[in-house]
This record gives C-alpha cells, sequence and structure tokens, in this order.
C-alpha cells in the first residue's frame, strides 16, 4: 500500500504504475450475468450511439475513494459510473433510479428466500 | 495454485459459476443494473434487443480471432509489415476485422532480442475488439503496478523465462492506443498448417505474458 497517501500524494487512486501491491492472482472465472450486462450496457453508452465516451468513465471510477476504488469489483464500479455519467448527462435522475430500485426491490420480496 | 472445478466439494456452492439469468438482483448493485436497464429502455436510449446484441458480439470477440491474425503474421510477410504498419487497416481489409470503437490499435513484433509486455497501468484498456475482454489479472492493480517496474520477475511468476540477452519493453496503453503483441514463431514450425499455428498462440502471448508455444494452458 506505498505511495498512495505517502509522500507521493499526488498520485490519483488509480495511477498505480511503479508501485507494489504484491502478489497478482491469476485466478479466473467466466464473468457473471450481471458482469455480461454491465460491460454491454457500458460499450453501448460509450460507443458511436452512446452518451458519454471513454474517458468519461475513467473520470467517474477515478473520482471514487480509496476504499471503494479497492473493495468493488470492476462492474460494481462500472455500473456505479454509470448511474453517475447518466445522471450527469441529464438522461436519467437520480430519484428516477432510486424510485426504479425501490420498486424492483419490493417486487422482489416475495421470490427471495 | 488454481483449483480446477473438481476441487469442490458437493454442497459447496461453486464460487466461479454464472448467476442464472432469471435469478432475481442480489446487490445493491444488481439492482441498479436492472433499474438503468429499465430506464433507459424506457427512455428510448437502449433497448434490451441492443444489450443482446452487444453481448454477442462481444463473445464473438476473443483470443482465437487474435490467434488467426498472429498465423497469418508469421506466414505472409507482407500482411505482417501492413499490420505492423496500419493495423486497424489490415485487420479490416485483409482480416474482415473490425475494431471498431478503438481509436487506435499497434501491433507490435517481439524477436529474439526484444520482448514486448502489454499492461494499462491507470485502468484497464485492452484491445477487446480483437481478442475479447481482458483476464481478471490484467486488471488488477497488483499487475499494473508492477509489470513496469520489475517486468523480468512479473514474467517468471507467469512462467515466462527470458535468457538475460532479451530486452524486455513494456507498453502503458491508453483509451486512444491499445496493442497486441505478434510473439516469436517457435521454431520447428516452418510447414506446420495455420490451424496448428493458431493453436500455438494464447491469449497470453498476445499480451505478452507467454511465448507462443504447445503447452497453451489459456
Amino acid at each position: 500500500m506505498t505511495g498512495i497517501s505517502g509522500a507521493a500524494g499526488t498520485r490519483g487512486i488509480h495511477d498505480v504504475g511503479g508501485l507494489d501491491f504484491g502478489a497478482i492472482d491469476r485466478s479466473e472465472h467466466p464473468l457473471t450475468t450481471f458482469e455480461r450486462r454491465v460491460d454491454a450496457l457500458m460499450m453501448l453508452m460509450i460507443g458511436p450511439s452512446g452518451v458519454f465516451r471513454a474517458d468519461a468513465l475513467r473520470r467517474a471510477i477515478e473520482s471514487y475513494n480509496e476504499a471503494d476504488y479497492v473493495n468493488l469489483t470492476y462492474y460494481e464500479k462500472w455500473v456505479r459510473a454509470l448511474r453517475i455519467l447518466l445522471v450527469e448527462q441529464g438522461v436519467l435522475s437520480d430519484e428516477q433510479i432510486d424510485a426504479r430500485i425501490a420498486a424492483l426491490r419490493e417486487n422482489c420480496e416475495g421470490v427471495q428466500p | 495454485m488454481h483449483d480446477d472445478d473438481q476441487g469442490h466439494t458437493h454442497g459447496d456452492p461453486d464460487p466461479h459459476a454464472p448467476s442464472p439469468d432469471d435469478a432475481p438482483p442480489a446487490s445493491e448493485w444488481e439492482f441498479l443494473e436492472k433499474a438503468l436497464s429499465a430506464l433507459l429502455a424506457e427512455c428510448g436510449v437502449i433497448e434490451e434487443a441492443d444489450i443482446q446484441r452487444m453481448m454477442n458480439f462481444t463473445e464473438s470477440r476473443n483470443p482465437a480471432l487474435g490467434a488467426k491474425v498472429v498465423a497469418r503474421a508469421w506466414t505472409d510477410s507482407g500482411f505482417r509489415d501492413r499490420l505492423l504498419c496500419d493495423a486497424r487497416k489490415s485487420l479490416r481489409e485483409e482480416m474482415g476485422i473490425d475494431v471498431g470503437t478503438i481509436a487506435e490499435i499497434a501491433a507490435v513484433e517481439n524477436s529474439d532480442k526484444l520482448h514486448h509486455v502489454v499492461v494499462c497501468t491507470l485502468c484497464s484498456c485492452y484491445p477487446r475488439t480483437l481478442l475479447g475482454q481482458p483476464p481478471a489479472w490484467y486488471k488488477s492493480r497488483e499487475y499494473r503496478s508492477r509489470i513496469v517496474r520489475e517486468p523480468r520477475k512479473v514474467l517468471k511468476e507467469f512462467g515466462t523465462v527470458l535468457p538475460s540477452d532479451v530486452s524486455i519493453r513494456v507498453l502503458d496503453s491508453t483509451a486512444d492506443l491499445r496493442y497486441l503483441v505478434i510473439p516469436n514463431r517457435p521454431g520447428g514450425t516452418e510447414d506446420w498448417p495455420a490451424h496448428r499455428l493458431e493453436a500455438l498462440v494464447s491469449r497470453d502471448s498476445m499480451i505478452g505474458t507467454a511465448l507462443a508455444s504447445d503447452q497453451n494452458d489459456k
């Protein structure tokens, strides 16, 4: 964890080149449905007929605090960035998104164990 | 170090199993994905069919496609030269592969004296419209931080030991420039047909963490 908040404090959380975060976990797993859907949504949103560019995705993710940057999974970071950028671009509103999540949760209560 | 699926005991949920399509959302992030997909459809921004189409497109891009490109470069020096000069154009015109939204893609060639390995230190940029999605380790802070500082050591951890007289060039990708490594063609393959050559070219050999080999496990 050297270098992020130490003397080289000007580094962004994402700027890890040359540091040492230890052993590389090379295990792999097939992407889950959630991960594949977030991936597809992002590709559509940064594509030619999308509403923002890949640079905006990077900026959104680089704005996360260290705990979120480290602890959220790759696609959790992406779906959170989707929300931030869709709201920022005025495509959706926070109120709309929160209301829809609440409705989905209510619908799901009957089927959850 | 990497357990096979057979290692799981009965009753142990397989942590690597994809969730079924009709599973209810399990985390706040899965709820968020469902909410965004539904709202974007209602606004007419994208439809569910667009998501399915994009998922299918992404799955159609995979290391086997890159292996065809490498095997062609090994056997057709004119194609190799054009690929090294303008990868996007030669992929489109000579291989029928449109790398799409990637701003620029560059092919780099390994030799007996120079080995290339690719990283994206700042995020996860990768030639995904050619090779598919990057492996998880490529996106990890561990790989991103260390490969630029101690590439020879990291390559050794990947099982790739290079002679000391081979220089290593680490290429740091950006959103606007991504790389395809053309690995060294193994000796003794001069008469091999394309399909046998392609089988030598793993995903990792096109990232540069492996060599082209008949010992591929990926």
